[in-house]
């Protein structure tokens, strides 16, 4: 089974996002506790949308260049990406809803 | 796991500990995570709580303090940053470390927030609540930190000490405490001002120019606090088993809604306490 989270780098990024299946990008970094709290959300949403959505997280300290190409300036900020576009930009901790409703909209928009 | 607990009770007030000493009464595991001093400290007279006539707020807390550690319980001081809902259980970023819990007693009072212009907008794009979630993010840039909380010193210095250029803006004199190298500013934040991030800040009369600007009030609105919970008039909206919209989730005291009684939030507190050690059993 693939993974239901994935973490690339830079140049997997640009392809991932520019592909055609929506991406859920997690900005994140080890020290950032509501990140870490967020985490068992994304894991889930990893899992609830497999084949359908590409849940990626992305740590603004090992690629600070996609960090600062999207201004991030609090995390976790979750950006969600449709065929190169930006949809959504959620910051801060939210409960599930906040994401899945985007997804939803998307995938049967 | 084994250190997931039953109950967190979020406040060291009359509410949080009578929630506390009944969760202890049903056989539960419970920690009181307190962020400030409950107002009924400073009470000149307590004349309504039944039992105990003409007493101080302060001689009152100290009994209901004294009765909760003779059961064991003492008031852990600190932030209570975010609480995340997680399905059958929660995590609470409690000043810098994680905590789980099954269930999560809201007694957090009543704080007068008032939110000044550009603070909802420019959120997450230089407006942050929390030194340690946002700080590293500012390294190498100008941040302004408006203290408001008694704490606020220590994340001004914390911020400093990671490599953000700190501007420390606060009523009143320059606190002793803070770091020598960080510049004072005595005053509020009356406005944010950027544009798609913030640009600067307006102190007094002054402008200060900065990218960020770090909150740091005494309290944090309950709906900042947990993702997705629902408030009516600025109150957490429960049911009469003290029950909020998320399962697990409960509150008590003043936080719920008026009277801001002290009888009505030890009332609550039990019910709260009760309903949660029911809803825990319930999972089991």
């Amino acid at each position: 089974m693939a993974a239901s989270v994935i973490y690339p780098n830079v140049e997997e990024f640009d392809q991932l996002i520019s592909g055609g299946t929506p991406v859920l990008v997690d900005f994140w970094a080890e020290w950032c506790m509501p990140c870490k709290m967020l985490g068992p959300v994304i894991e889930q949403l990893g899992e609830q949308y497999q084949g359908r959505v590409t849940v990626a997280k992305v740590d603004v300290d090992e690629h600070s260049e996609l960090a600062a190409r999207y201004g991030i300036q609090s995390i976790p900020t979750v950006i969600i990406f449709n065929k190169g576009e930006i949809v959504d930009t959620i910051v801060g901790l939210r409960n599930p809803d906040a994401y899945t409703k985007v997804l939803d909209g998307l995938l049967n928009g | 796991m084994s250190d997931r607990i039953d109950i967190a009770v979020i406040g060291g007030g009359p509410a949080g500990l009578s929630a506390a000493i009944n969760a202890v009464a049903r056989g539960k595991t419970v920690r009181v995570l307190s962020a400030s001093e409950t107002p009924l400290k400073r009470a000149e007279t307590v004349d309504n709580y039944l039992g105990f006539y003409n007493i101080t707020g302060g001689d009152l807390m100290k009994k209901f303090e004294e009765h909760a550690l003779a059961l064991g319980i003492a008031t852990e001081h600190g932030r209570a940053a975010n609480i995340m809902p997680l399905g059958n259980y929660f995590m609470i970023n409690f000043s810098g470390n994680i905590i789980e819990a099954t269930t999560v007693i809201l007694a957090i009072g009543v704080a007068r927030i008032r939110e000044i212009p550009g603070e909802a907008e420019f959120l997450g794009k230089g407006v942050s609540y929390c030194a340690t979630c946002d700080g590293m993010l500012f390294r190498g840039k100008k941040a302004v930190v408006w203290g408001l909380a008694s704490d606020a010193v220590e994340e001004a210095n914390f911020l400093h000490g990671i490599g953000v250029d700190v501007t420390f803006a606060a009523k009143g004199g320059r606190p002793e405490e803070l770091n020598a190298d960080i510049p004072f500013i005595s005053g509020a934040v009356s406005e944010i001002i950027g544009e798609k991030s913030v640009t600067a800040v307006k102190i007094n009369k002054d402008i200060v120019d900065t990218e960020g600007v770090f909150i740091l009030r005494q309290a944090i609105a309950p709906t900042n606090l947990v993702p997705g919970l629902e408030t009516e008039n600025g109150y957490i909206k429960v049911n009469n088993k003290m029950e909020t919209n998320i399962p697990g989730l409960f509150a008590a005291g003043d936080c719920t809604g008026v009277p801001l009684q002290l009888s009505k939030a030890v009332g609550e507190g039990l019910v709260a306490a009760q309903m949660a050690a029911k809803y825990i059993d319930s999972l089991k």
